[in-house]
């Protein structure tokens, strides 16, 4: 006895079509969403090929090394590229501290009443604040301090005196510490939910069991909650750095240069560190540029060779992304295999 | 009925050295716990209804009956663990050698040192077998890398642990079997050298074989610890413990030397119960 094959659609309510139209509609969906993971990877493919072909030959340790200039062909990224580095430093010096402190208080500390209850509501909506709104704050809070200081204002002070010949200006005006306190505001609330949601994954049990050993509830947070938590910590992180280093518009709000021919600091070498260390003090308090900021500023040029020099320019930023990335997976991975699950 | 109350005297006799043919009866035996009219509530519910007993030193005292019945939430009580859950009040006493550990100056974190706790669910820290032993003894203070190995190597072996375990003393603690991990809390706890031990239904999810090796385990471990346990099972009741409380809807219905509680129980709830009419 052959097996009958069915050729034909088969009817509906036939054995045949009980059979096989569940099948169908699997492969169907399982099509569907094949169709849009490789589509989502065509366009990245189309994206990296095409940055990359405009990009060729322009991309070189000259574009690295050198500052921007009117001139296409030697035209740099140096200045974006330290600019970036000293924001995302200080930006992580700020946030992640205050962020993880604010999800522990959250998620361990604090009581459930009304107005716990409309901080953690409203951390998720802060998340979805347009960036440019986060400008508008940094430069009325950070780049002005509400015309506070200064001729017009309140306190007839420049700045305090910090060490050796380096002060911190008050207000603290277009700088990258202006910035990056901008970034940490934009980041703060991306930290916040994903470490509270580590945080709360974490079970009980543990909790408990280390009270129960006569554990204070710091030392329970420190020595079981945190670890645990640590690597989904890290993945809200490292998602809320990326998203800082790409940020432009409220850069360009805070009033970061487009054209600048000098890195914060001016610290272009380790040399210049051991030979002035009060440069470092200085670099936070400094105008500077960032990536996003040099290659919007290439592309709007006239002369149609910096459309390569901000290819070059966006490459780098793919690059940089990519190794903090890297470098953060890393960092979760060493902290997951201290956790001996 | 009186079949099926000889059958559990039959249990109660497994083991020698337990209650009767000990030379103390229950109540010539030093108190370690006393609770004095104690009521504990979650919130507006009232979880414990006026619950005085005493609980002898060096000595196993079972709480037995229902789900729900209050006898985990007054385990809890004895090192306020119920402290962590929001919105949890208590009224009346529970003395510790006859100090109110629900006084203002008490240290909780002290307590719990004094008085330990393993849970239901084995919970071993995602640490090695040596960290996790190691962990309470750290935590207060102590750095000394001999005195933690010294600690380590004699918990494990009071828990009956370290003959299964020394050779892969570094490596996860979450390796081990569900039973070697619940010996392991056990070890855990004994590492801060407590006086008493809370054991919340200790081997209710362990397989028969692991069962039998906690229950040695506790019995042995009476010698030198006061041992509060909670189960559901009966049987294991009347195997481990010489005293025994039973609990129904909050209240203390009833509580004596385990072998006349089961044999012959004064009240006709605890009789219903241990003889499986309800619960």
């Amino acid at each position: 006895m052959s097996t009958p094959t069915p050729t034909a659609a088969p009817t509906p309510g036939s054995t045949a079509h009980e059979l096989t139209h569940g099948r169908r509609e699997n492969r169907l969906f399982e099509t569907l969403c094949a169709v849009s993971t490789w589509s989502t990877f065509a366009v990245l493919v189309i994206l990296i090929v095409s940055v990359s072909y405009r990009a060729w030959g322009w991309l070189d340790w000259q574009f690295l090394t050198s500052f921007d200039s009117r001139k296409p062909e030697r035209a740099g990224i140096l200045a974006g590229l330290l600019g970036s580095c000293w924001m995302i430093v200080i930006t992580i010096m700020f946030s992640v501290p205050v962020g993880v402190g604010a999800a522990v208080y959250l998620e361990e500390y604090a009581t459930d009443n009304l107005l716990t209850r409309i901080i953690r509501t409203n951390l998720a909506n802060l998340a979805g604040v347009p960036s440019i709104v986060y400008g508008i704050l940094g430069l009325t809070v950070f780049v002005r301090m509400f015309g506070l200081f200064g001729e017009q204002g309140l306190f007839h002070i420049e700045g305090i005196p910090l060490w050796g010949d380096a002060v911190i200006p008050l207000p603290f005006g277009r700088t990258v510490i202006s910035g990056a306190l901008s970034l940490s505001l934009l980041i703060l609330p991306v930290i916040i939910v994903a470490a509270q949601e580590a945080l709360r994954a974490v079970p009980p049990s543990l909790r408990h069991a280390s009270l129960a050993l006569g554990a204070t509830r710091w030392q329970t947070i420190r020595h079981q909650v945190l670890p645990s938590a640590l690597p989904g910590i890290m993945t809200g992180v490292i998602l809320a750095i990326s998203r800082a280093f790409g940020e432009t518009a409220p850069l360009v709000m805070i009033g970061a240069m487009t054209f600048v021919r000098f890195a914060p600091g001016k610290i272009t070498s380790l040399q210049v560190v051991f030979d002035d260390p009060a440069s470092l003090v200085r670099a936070p308090f400094d105008t500077f540029t960032v990536i996003p900021i040099q290659i919007f500023n290439w592309v709007r040029q006239a002369k149609s060779e910096f459309q390569h020099v901000a290819a070059a320019g966006i490459v780098v930023l793919l690059v940089v992304l990519l190794v903090l990335n890297g470098l953060a997976i890393y960092v979760r991975h060493r902290s997951q295999k201290n956790l001996r699950w | 009925m009186s079949s099926m109350l000889n059958a559990f005297s039959d249990l109660v006799k497994t083991r020698d050295g337990q209650s009767d043919s000990e030379s103390a009866t229950p109540d010539q035996r030093t108190t370690k716990i006393e609770t004095n009219g104690l009521d504990f509530y979650y919130g507006d519910q009232q979880a414990l209804f006026d619950i005085s007993m005493t609980i002898p030193e060096r000595a196993v005292t079972a709480l037995i009956g229902p789900s729900g019945c209050g006898k985990s939430t007054f385990l809890r009580t004895l090192n306020r663990m119920n402290d962590i859950i929001e919105g949890t009040r208590l009224t009346g006493q529970v003395l510790l050698e006859g100090i109110d550990i629900y006084a203002p100056a008490i240290d909780v974190v002290a307590l719990r040192k004094k008085v330990g706790m393993v849970f239901q669910k084995s919970t071993p820290f995602p640490k090695s077998i040596f960290d996790n032993i190691a962990y309470g003894p750290r935590i207060a203070g102590l750095r000394d890398r001999r005195k933690l190995t010294e600690i380590v190597e004699s918990s494990l072996k009071r828990a009956a642990l370290w003959d299964e375990v020394k050779d892969r003393i570094n490596e996860s603690a979450m390796a081990l079997s569900g039973g070697q991990q619940q010996r392991l809390c056990i070890a855990r706890a004994l590492a801060t050298s407590p006086d008493v031990l809370l054991m919340d239904e200790p081997a209710s999810a362990l397989d028969p074989a692991s069962t039998a090796r906690v229950e040695d385990l506790i019995f042995e471990l009476k010698e030198n610890y006061t041992i509060v346990i909670v189960t559901h099972n009966m049987q294991q009741a009347a195997r481990v413990s010489d005293t025994t409380a039973f609990f129904f809807q909050g209240r203390l219905i009833e509580v004596g030397d385990t072998r006349q509680l089961f044999t012959n129980p004064k009240q006709k709830q605890t009789e219903d119960y241990i003889t499986g009419r309800f619960g």
